[in-house]
């Protein structure tokens, strides 16, 4: 028992020194050497400047930007504080999310948008960064209206930031919000 | 049509794991691969170790039981000291006591049960030192003990079952550590992240936004969270999260690094016992009941959230959308959510939680089997033995012969303690859930009102008295009273099958085997695989109808919200 004990001990510390601190900080050694855009978090600038991460997403307010699955207003964080994922979880015959749904719905009709599915429901992280090719193009004309562009030009725009699945098979195709909206800004019409 | 590849695909890479993983991992638990010698032999020095003394299965029952107390122990005590250790940019204090409970019991047991939000709770040093340790260490106890099994059907009248510490270090050298490592390169190539540099805070001056981010060392983690079927994420929304699961790549790895160590050891274990096709006939149950479970879980998600066409608002082309990702779409995120309930994993790429009624009768019903279709690490493989050994004392009891599994003759010892094992995880289960519904601590916990409240505390007992872990995240558990009795589940889940499991190691392992005869009933062939399919889906049927009636079941007939 007591030899056990002294074993026990002993090949606990070892890991922790190898899996619990070598494995974890070579990792980040070599992550940060070979994918250090990646490792850091996927950080887009600019000018310059981080405006944001590629794969967290950002609450879209006005009619000329191109908006995101509505999770925004379902983070439990304050402001200046970190984002905690994946805090809302309705059940399918909830009452809470019938109304939520319509209420996001009776918004985007307002905005000129026919809603679609991943517009009006909410993420598993509550922090996805995209939306399906069909939700961005249900936006084009309430974007193009807004910011005084032609509806092709936009169209196009939104076609260019289609990525399809990988390998042409694994996951679903999409456009990354944050990079549609930062394409959209350097077309000049905005601030 | 790409759903259907992505399965294909996925059909190839374990059939490569079945035969080369599982073969490659029979050669470790033998003794024959040894590249490695330079690095045991300091470990061995250091635990004055014999590598070549082997142990009887009380001794490595003891060794197991004492290093997991340990481990429990040391992740308990750096969670409740985070706040005086380093890498801990966000300054956060201890963990409360009742939740480093439940925590280290949660993450020893390969449960991975996770009752509070990483990015607000836990340091990057607990995350590595006291999580990812055991995402390695508990993934490679539960190998054990299915080896050690396995070694009592292919041993002969030996009084030993092997060494711990031996098979321990090996196990983590040789199969765990350098699969995760070249993985978690791949999962930060593709977008996880992995630093030690805090949350990053964003304004962005096109929207005027302020945002601050959470970051950590994750890629590293989700490769042993995937690969040990652990499960645990870094983040709250854990595989849903973007940093911890950013592509459809990523998604492919996760469950086929779910799938590739449980598939891998039915080779490993026909190999052993020196008969292959025993080891396809097992893989085989397992199989059955994957691809149904998959094809029923799938379908139900290709249909409408109930509560999103209630809204008569929108079409839903896709199937359920609420709680998924658009990067993964409803399909793959079934399949993920799937490979990981069938399993002891617990991970998710998508909430449980807003599952059609079917969808998460599929998940809650997985796990409800017995996790054996493939089962956890090591877990599922042992569990699947128990119910074989039930299942040819049924048949032995039908031709009024003494049954025989593997050579060995299986007697009253054998079937009580495989009863035993098999039993202990639904009693858990129904009366832990009992008890819940009838104090108004329990009733206190779901978010959700109606049929689904139920679901959801059955979900949480279900989920870690079988040391999976996912969660109907409805449920608030961070209670004292959720987490002191989930951790009792999930202690119960584990030893209270692990030892009666090591037990029939040494039992086995002394018996001599008997003479197959022209009355043997042979285990390698559909039949079996029928009968065996018949047990495990009697057993859990039997159990658990009456209490998925009222939840899933109720859920989906009923025509009102709630």
């Amino acid at each position: 028992m007591l030899l056990h004990l002294r074993r026990a001990v002993v090949m606990s510390a070892l890991f922790l020194v190898l899996l619990g601190l070598a494995y974890p900080l070579a990792g980040t050694g070599i992550s940060l050497a070979i994918f250090h855009h990646q490792a850091e978090g996927s950080v887009v600038r600019v000018d310059g400047r981080v405006v944001g991460s590629s794969l967290i997403s950002q609450s879209w307010s006005g009619p000329e930007w191109f908006q995101g699955r509505p999770d925004g207003t379902l983070l439990t964080n304050k402001p200046g504080q970190v984002v905690v994922s994946g805090t809302q979880q309705w059940g399918p015959r909830s009452k809470a999310l019938v109304k939520f749904v319509e209420q996001q719905a009776a918004r985007l009709r307002r905005e000129g948008i026919i809603p679609t599915n991943d517009l009006v429901t909410n993420s598993g992280s509550l922090v996805d960064p995209d939306i399906s090719p069909a939700d961005a193009y249900a936006q084009v004309a309430a974007v193009a209206r807004a910011n005084h562009l032609a509806t092709g030009k936009v169209r196009a725009l939104v076609a260019r930031h289609v990525v399809g699945r990988q390998f042409g098979f694994l996951g679903a195709p999409y456009v990354d919000v944050l990079q549609l909206n930062v394409a959209l800004a350097g077309t000049g019409r905005h601030r | 049509m790409a759903y259907f590849w992505t399965i294909v695909a996925l059909v190839v890479v374990l059939a490569l794991c079945w035969r080369y993983l599982g073969s490659y991992m029979a050669g470790v638990f033998d003794g024959r691969v040894h590249f490695l010698r330079w690095a045991e032999r300091p470990v061995y020095r250091l635990l004055s170790v014999d590598p070549e003394a082997e142990q009887p299965w009380t001794r490595y029952a003891g060794a197991l039981v004492v290093f997991s107390g340990v481990a429990i122990l040391l992740t308990y005590a750096i969670q409740r000291l985070q706040g005086s250790l380093p890498f801990n940019p966000q300054h956060l204090g201890a963990v409360t006591p009742a939740l480093a409970w439940n925590t280290a019991v949660s993450f020893v047991s390969n449960t991975n049960w996770q009752n509070y939000a990483g990015e607000t709770t836990m340091s990057y040093f607990t995350q590595m030192t006291a999580l990812t340790v055991q995402q390695f260490v508990s993934a490679a106890v539960g190998i054990l003990v299915a080896i050690a099994l396995v070694r009592g059907f292919a041993r002969r009248g030996s009084p030993t079952i092997g060494n711990f510490w031996v098979d321990l270090t090996r196990c983590v050298l040789y199969v765990l550590l350098p699969i995760a490592f070249v993985f978690g390169i791949v999962f930060v190539g593709e977008g996880a992240v992995q630093t030690l540099a805090g949350p990053l805070s964003i304004h962005d001056f096109l929207n005027g936004t302020t945002q601050v981010v959470a970051r950590g060392p994750v890629g590293f983690m989700e490769a042993i969270k995937q690969l040990g079927t652990n499960g645990g994420g870094f983040f709250n929304a854990n595989g849903a999260h973007p940093f911890e699961d950013p592509t459809g790549l990523t998604n492919f790895l996760s469950y086929a690094l779910i799938l590739s160590i449980p598939v891998a050891l039915t080779y490993t274990f026909g190999k052993m016992v020196g008969n292959r096709r025993q080891g396809a006939a097992i893989l085989a149950t397992m199989a059955l009941f994957f691809g149904t479970w998959l094809a029923f879980t799938s379908y139900a998600e290709h249909q409408p959230n109930p509560a999103v066409a209630a809204a008569h608002a929108v079409a839903q082309p896709q199937g359920n959308m609420v709680g998924k990702e658009v990067r993964f779409g409803p399909m793959p995120t079934t399949l993920y959510n799937v490979s990981s309930t069938q399993t002891s994993t617990g991970s998710v790429a998508g909430a449980n939680d807003s599952l059609n009624p079917m969808g998460g009768f599929g998940m809650l019903t997985g796990m409800m089997l017995g996790e054996v279709s493939p089962g956890g690490t090591g877990s599922g493989l042992y569990t699947m033995l128990l119910f074989a050994i039930v299942t040819v004392f049924i048949g032995g009891l039908m031709v009024g012969r003494t049954p025989e599994y593997l050579g060995k003759k299986i007697q009253a010892r054998e079937v009580k303690l495989a009863s035993f094992g098999v039993l202990v995880m639904p009693l858990v289960v129904l009366v832990l859930t009992g008890i819940a519904v009838s104090l108004h601590a329990g009733r206190a916990g779901p978010g959700n009102a109606g049929p689904h409240a139920f679901t959801e505390i059955l979900y949480a007992f279900t989920s870690q008295a079988n040391n999976n872990g996912s969660a109907f995240a409805g449920l608030s558990g961070d209670t004292a009273f959720y987490n002191v009795l989930g951790g009792l589940a999930m202690l119960l889940g584990r030893f209270a099958v692990m030892i009666p499991c090591l037990a029939l190691a040494g039992t086995l392992a002394a018996k001599k085997p008997v003479a197959e005869s022209q009355g043997t009933f042979r285990t390698d062939t559909p039949l079996f695989v029928g009968l065996l399919a018949g047990v495990v889906l009697i057993v859990g049927g039997l159990t658990f109808f009456p209490a998925v009636s009222l939840g899933p079941i109720a859920e989906q007939l009923s025509k009102g919200f709630f």
